[in-house]
């Protein structure tokens, strides 16, 4: 079995000058390839963080998290920000779109950033709105859709430059049921395969069923994990 | 990802528009203040411009600008005119008197007396009559400005405008008949007093009995003459002070540099327009980055490294500074044109460009540096916060 995300031990202390918030107190997790992984656990409990040192966005205090076998924290930030440009894609509760850009323009980020001329960006970007079923609205700005819309073109944003690993942060929060539902569905159908993983957070019992495999958190461990590969 | 930047920028039109108009308003502010104080300046020594064909002014060594008459002896002109290299000389009587208007009334006009045979040293623009009119007895001629304003006679309606003086008229001076022989178009002094013209003789006689009344001898150079070679040669012969005419401007209008509030007090204005601007420019630029914080930060956990950031907000401070800078001087250019023919004075030479250019850099940089110091320290963990 192929490992996406291997952490050992993996530390995270905030410090805030007035006070230290152990938010990570020795992780042990491995999530393979293709695998959909959520982590659930009480508020403040550590998930965020965790998913930040996956990504490459930052840096524990001890222990190692390797990501397709690298060691992030030994990595040159040059590197990182080339590894993160290639293989990490976000989705975040927020939507987090840049909101002078329109969807196709704000789909294509990923790729201008990796390099690729706008024109070809953006039609790439087209091509892959209409996986999620946006086709039609990749002209639109971010204040013209709804927020399953919104969404969904954050989904194709974290798709198009095709990562190995997707991580989100409470993706369904901010929508109702059904939309949450939707959004889910296409995570795990054009989203996940099986050269790809998903990382996702959630609160949100309804879609639990989507995992293959949950890791419950509390108090910056991870106190048990559900289902089986 | 320039063009990400631009989008950015022009997405948020508020915004946009706000920096622009921050930016707008300091260039404005440091170029028509200038140019105002500069057009002022330029006024100090308008006369020197307006005689114009000399080469060179001698006058007594003490004087220290246009307008600081120290009256040498006549015979310093045949001095001068034995000087080699001068083509000719000429004398000139340049003076303060009173003027009775017919209704009773003094003014004070700065009266000019040109040599009698030549008439040297004339107004530049005549509107009506001719130079030549001064050869008639008791002729003299008026500025415009003057004849409308300072020495018209009083409107028969309380609080009208007065009525111009016109050709034919009569003024006194020193008791003594001056007949309005013409009307010339001379520029602005700094005073505004009346300009009257008239020969160097009748100008002595209309001026209180003196020993010395030569205010300036008038000198055109040999074809091929060295000024500088001419000058020096002049200062040795007689003692006395000879400077080309753009000397003579310089030191004129140093002075007023030197002996007058007016350059602090329009520096106190370029300054604080500077200060006003890049406060509103820098604020409201910097706000704009602090409000994309979140948007760099999501750039920046997607892979965009730092020194791209920094190129993205340098283009957008370069995009707007721009723009203000060219609305800014556009608008100055504007109101240079529009205020043309009116007592403000206004001169706008290209180095105004360059200064008001750099500070609106200045400021540019400045706001871009603060922003870019802002977003390089962004951690990009904070895309995840709520
Ligand atoms: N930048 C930070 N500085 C200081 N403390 C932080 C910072 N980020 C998180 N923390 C603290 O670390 C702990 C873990 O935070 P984290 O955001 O990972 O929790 P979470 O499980 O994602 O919570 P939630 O479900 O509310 O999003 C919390 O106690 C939080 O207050
Ligand atoms: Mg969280």
């Amino acid at each position: 079995m192929d490992l996406a995300v291997r952490c050992q031990n993996v530390v995270k202390v905030y410090d805030t000058g007035e006070q230290k918030v152990t938010a990570l107190n020795g992780i042990n997790l491995d999530i393979a390839v293709g695998e959909l992984m959520m982590l659930v656990g009480p508020s403040g409990c550590g998930k965020t963080t965790l998913i930040s040192v996956m990504a490459g966005i930052l840096d524990q205090d001890d222990g190692s998290c390797e990501v397709f076998g690298e060691n992030l924290i030994d990595m040159r930030s040059r590197d990182k920000l080339n590894f993160r440009a290639h293989n990490i894609g976000f989705v975040f509760q927020a939507f987090n779109l840049l909101p002078s850009l329109n969807a196709a323009e704000n789909v294509s980020v990923p790729l201008i950033i990796n390099g690729m001329k706008r024109v070809e960006a953006e039609r790439k970007a087209t091509s892959v709105l209409e996986q999620v079923g946006l086709g039609e609205r990749a002209t639109s700005l971010p204040s013209q859709l709804s927020g399953g819309q919104q969404q969904r073109v954050a989904i194709a944003r974290a798709l198009v430059h095709s990562p190995r690993l997707i991580v989100c942060d409470e993706p369904t929060s901010a929508l109702d049921h059904e939309t949450g539902h939707n959004v889910m569905t296409l995570l795990k159908d054009v989203a996940l395969h099986k050269d790809r993983t998903l990382v996702i957070v959630t609160h949100d019992a309804r879609i639990f069923d989507f995992a293959d495999r949950i890791a419950e958190m509390d108090d910056g461990h991870i106190i048990k994990v559900k289902g089986a590969r | 990802m320039y063009y990400i930047a631009l989008k950015m920028l022009i997405g948020d039109k508020g915004k946009y528009i706000g920096i622009v108009m921050g930016l707008t308003f300091a260039s404005l502010i440091m170029t028509q203040q200038p140019a105002i104080f500069l057009g002022l300046m330029t006024r100090s020594y308008s006369f020197i411009t307006d005689v114009g064909l000399p080469d060179i002014w001698v006058m007594d060594p003490k004087v220290q600008f246009v307008d600081d008459i120290k009256p040498l002896q006549d015979t310093e002109l045949y001095r001068v005119r034995g000087i080699s290299g001068v083509e000719w000389a000429m004398p000139m009587y340049k003076g303060l008197l009173k003027a009775r208007l017919t209704d009773g009334t003094f003014q004070t006009c700065i009266v000019v007396g040109l040599d009698d045979a030549t008439l040297t040293g004339g107004p530049p623009v005549m509107l009506e009559g001719k130079i030549d009119d001064l050869r008639r007895s008791d002729g003299v001629i008026v500025d415009i400005d003057g004849a409308r304003d300072k020495l018209g006679k009083p409107s028969p309606v309380p609080g009208g405008k007065p009525i111009p003086l016109k050709v034919g008229d009569v003024l006194e001076l020193n008791d003594l008949r001056a007949i309005v022989v013409g009307i010339a178009k001379v520029t602005r002094t700094f005073q505004s007093q009346p300009v009257v013209y008239t020969t160097y003789s009748r100008a002595k006689s209309y001026a209180p009995k003196e020993r010395k009344l030569l205010s300036f001898v008038l000198v055109k150079a040999k074809q091929g003459q060295n000024l500088v070679e001419l000058t020096r040669r002049i200062r040795e012969t007689t003692g006395l002070a000879a400077y080309t005419q753009a000397e003579f401007k310089t030191l004129t209008f140093e002075y007023f540099m030197h002996n007058t509030g007016i350059p602090i007090n329009f520096g106190i204005s370029v300054l604080l327009g500077f200060i006003v601007g890049a406060a509103i420019a820098g604020q409201t630029f910097y706000n704009f980055t602090l409000e994309n914080l979140r948007q760099f930060g999501v750039l920046k956990a997607m892979g965009t490294s730092n020194w791209t950031l920094l190129r993205m907000i340098l283009l957008q401070a370069v995009l707007v500074g721009s723009i203000g800078y060219g609305l800014g001087v556009g608008l100055t250019a504007l109101f240079g044109y529009a205020m043309r023919n009116t007592i403000l004075a206004f001169k706008f030479p290209w180095q105004l460009l360059l200064f008001s250019g750099a500070g609106v850099s200045l400021i540019c940089v400045f706001a871009a540096i603060i922003s870019i110091l802002k977003v390089i320290r962004l951690e990009p963990a904070i895309v995840f916060k709520g």
